[in-house]
């Protein structure tokens, strides 16, 4: 028998025609999931009852990927081949990643994003994000008994095209249909119901594990807009536990330690830490593995003195992002909490000292996040009576013509909210003039070349007439769904030419299309391209060590052993400036069949240097 | 005969309901549709539907339009959790037989 939810007045679907939306909170350190369960949105808890899915992939070289606790388990054991915080990587080049050398990963510098060469193969951030959203989506499926209509994911404020484009590309591949992507303070307001608020500027501190980021949003009318972001990338809920860890080190007079005892004060700093939100001291006990032991009581007062430069830390960019939307303090309405850390009470002391005004803190800051994203993905997948329809998109970019001159004209400009329509007159350039192009563009430059192109079509039929007394009037409409449609009608004899085009962060429909196509297409170029990497560093590799076993052992071969090992390692070196992978195999092969009696007798020259000297008895 | 709610069903609407912030209480009913000839529908109830039957049942009013009442009276609505799904189950005496999945039913 069915589990069934209860619908709104009205709303209750047919049989096997549930509109399940999820909403999922990809996040840089854990990510989640959520649901409007009978109204109600709900985090959904995996078999184990963990909320939290730890952003950390593992790939094995049996091909194997392991996500959540288990990989973020080997994470020491495993640096390379597990990717933490992949989320940092999405959209970005190299040369984007400041710290890439400070990484334990093995970058792969490729056109667009960087990816990572891991033990199952070079991996891109937007497959790693992919095998997040597919767990969570597995999750989701479990939990809610069937297959998901959609799904809105949430992406910080800040994240530009490259990076949501990204985000989408890596849900398509993990099977989820995406309705929307939705700002991460944005869904954090939705969670508090404040949509439904009065008109006003609100503010959204979030504070997690490792990044800290300020939001200020303007409502109005029912949509938020993004006014200012700011933050800090490297600050965070561990940097308070390594300030307890620095005090137990202190108190217990620690020699240096080793790596288990560092991981063991951490664990009971965080602990530590976790207490102290809800009194006023914390014991702590600790044992290492050396024998030391610590046992002092760290008081709330102790800790707010030692973290108070940290607290101080987020309240900068806090200021200038207000600075940056020309707003003071008293001009923000409310402030949500966001992120494990605003837990903290003198986190909380601080941000209401700040803004004069207490913070939103009843829902739990790991889970709002998600929770709103699950409210907008009920609201997308049609499971809410049409009064309670939010509108809550802006067009991110301005939509509009190119015109004589390669110039743009702008019909929609940026944050208008949708659905919207705007019509604009235009006229013939040249007497006689029967037809004309429109060129529909989306974005803030002047010049039409700078602007992204969305679509092209013409206007025909057009009555020869002197220039400029033809009327044509050109529609951009663009609906609930963000789907853009323009028309072009001339006026007096009422031919009309249109069409649609999809202005999701500038793509257009083909180009969505064909971005999904190329999943597919590059699914095999991909594996080319990696099966060629892989020969080529396997080749390298096999030259490099040829190199040096000549270097070290040349005089066991005969000179025309000799030359024909190098001669070996010729071809080899010239199938490398090609990109036929299968050649290279051969090549390596090849070489390595040239050099198995060079081997040997390496092998039996070394066994032999081993034994020299040494009594046979050692042996025995 | 009646409509009632198992003690944790009623728990769970009531909770519903004070979360949703409206809503006097729910509503059920049937129709025909689905692959094994009728379906149930289970929505909040904002106001008193006109020719309603209403009980009440644990503190929470339930209204039945007439027209499905022949075919759930004497169903106790209860609430179960079935791995990492949960929500609400009928147990309607007058089904005969319903579709593998339970959403659709004949009586």
């Amino acid at each position: 028998m069915a589990l069934l939810q209860i619908s709104e007045p009205g709303m209750s679907t047919a049989p096997h025609q549930h509109r399940l939306a999820i909403g999922i909170d990809l996040g840089t350190t854990n990510s989640l999931v959520a649901t409007v369960r009978s109204g109600l949105a709900v985090v959904l808890d995996d078999m184990a009852g963990h909320s939290l899915l730890p952003s950390v992939v593992r790939y094995h070289a049996d091909g194997r990927v392991e996500v959540g606790y288990p990989a973020q388990a080997a994470q020491n054991a495993d640096p390379r081949n597990t990717i933490v915080s992949a989320k940092r990587f999405m959209g970005r080049g190299l040369s984007d990643i400041d710290d890439a050398s400070a990484l334990p990963y093995r970058f792969v510098d490729a056109p667009g994003m960087v990816q990572l060469s891991t033990a199952a193969g070079v991996k891109s951030p937007v497959e790693v994000s992919a095998a997040i959203l597919k767990t969570l989506r597995d999750r989701a499926e479990v939990a809610l008994g069937g297959e998901l209509v959609g799904v809105v994911i949430t992406v910080p404020a800040y994240f530009d095209d490259a990076q949501r484009q990204a985000t989408k590309d890596a849900a398509q591949l993990a099977g989820l249909n995406v309705l929307r992507l939705l700002n991460e303070p944005t869904a954090a307001a939705i969670a508090y119901g404040l949509d439904n608020a009065s008109e006003g500027i609100y503010a959204v501190y979030d504070l997690g594990g490792g990044t800290f980021d300020i939001s200020i949003l303007k409502l109005s009318k029912g949509v938020f807009e993004v006014l200012a972001t700011n933050g800090d990338s490297a600050l965070g809920g561990d940097d308070f536990d390594q300030r307890i860890f620095c005090w137990m080190v202190e108190q217990g007079r620690f020699q240096p330690l080793s790596p288990g005892d560092m991981r063991l004060l951490l664990t009971k700093a965080r602990d530590a830490k976790e207490a102290l939100t809800d009194h006023t001291e914390a014991r702590v006990t600790v044992m290492l593995s050396t024998g030391e032991m610590l046992d002092a009581t760290l008081t709330q007062a102790d800790f707010n003195a030692m973290t108070a430069g940290l607290v101080s830390k987020t309240l900068a960019p806090t200021r200038k992002a207000l600075r940056d939307a020309g707003l003071a303090v008293e001009d923000v309405k409310g402030v949500v909490m966001v992120g494990g850390s605003t837990r903290m009470p003198c986190v909380r002391q601080a941000v209401a000292d700040y803004f004069h005004q207490t913070p939103l803190t009843n829902l739990d800051p790991d889970k709002v996040v998600a929770l709103g994203a699950a409210m907008q993905a009920d609201i997308l997948a049609g499971n809410r009576a049409g009064d309670d329809w939010l509108l809550l998109d802006v067009i991110p970019l301005s939509l509009g013509l190119e015109t004589m001159g390669g110039l743009t004209e702008k019909v929609i400009p940026r944050n208008t909210t949708i659905p919207t329509a705007r019509a604009q007159d235009f006229t013939t350039f040249k007497d006689g003039q029967t037809a004309m192009s429109v060129h529909v563009l989306q974005g803030e430059r002047e010049l039409a070349v700078d602007c992204r192109s969305l679509a092209r079509f013409e206007l025909r039929g057009i009555p020869p007439m002197v220039a400029g007394a033809a009327r044509i009037r050109v529609t951009f409409q663009v609906d609930a769904d963000g789907l853009l449609s323009v028309s072009a009608r001339e006026q007096s004899t009422g031919v009309e030419a249109s069409v649609q085009v999809k202005p999701s962060y500038g793509l257009g429909d083909e180009e969505i299309t064909r971005m999904l196509k190329d999943a597919f297409t590059h699914a095999k170029d991909d594996m080319r391209a990696r099966a060629l990497n892989e020969q080529v560093v396997d080749a390298q590799g096999l030259i490099a060590a040829t190199r040096a076993a000549l270097a070290e052992d040349g005089e066991l071969l005969s000179a025309d052993e000799a030359a024909a090992v190098e001669a070996g390692i010729a071809a080899l070196e010239a199938l490398l400036a090609g990109s036929d992978h299968l050649a290279i195999k051969r090549g390596i092969e090849a070489l390595n069949a040239a050099t198995t009696e060079f081997a040997q007798r390496r092998m039996d020259r070394n066994v032999r240097r081993a034994m020299a000297g040494q009594k046979l008895e050692t042996f025995g | 005969m009646a409509v009632t709610l198992s003690e944790r069903a009623a728990q769970h609407v009531s909770g519903f309901l004070a979360r949703r912030g409206k809503g006097i209480g729910i509503r059920l009913g049937v129709r025909t549709t689905g692959c094994s000839g009728m379906a149930y529908k289970l929505e909040f109830a904002d106001e008193t539907p006109e020719g309603d039957e209403v009980y009440e049942s644990h503190g929470v009013k339930i209204f039945v339009d007439p027209k499905s009442l022949p075919y759930i009276d004497g169903t106790e609505l209860d609430y179960a959790r079935e791995g990492l799904n949960e929500g609400f189950k009928f147990n309607n005496p007058n089904v005969k037989n319903e579709c593998g999945c339970g959403e659709s039913f004949n009586v």
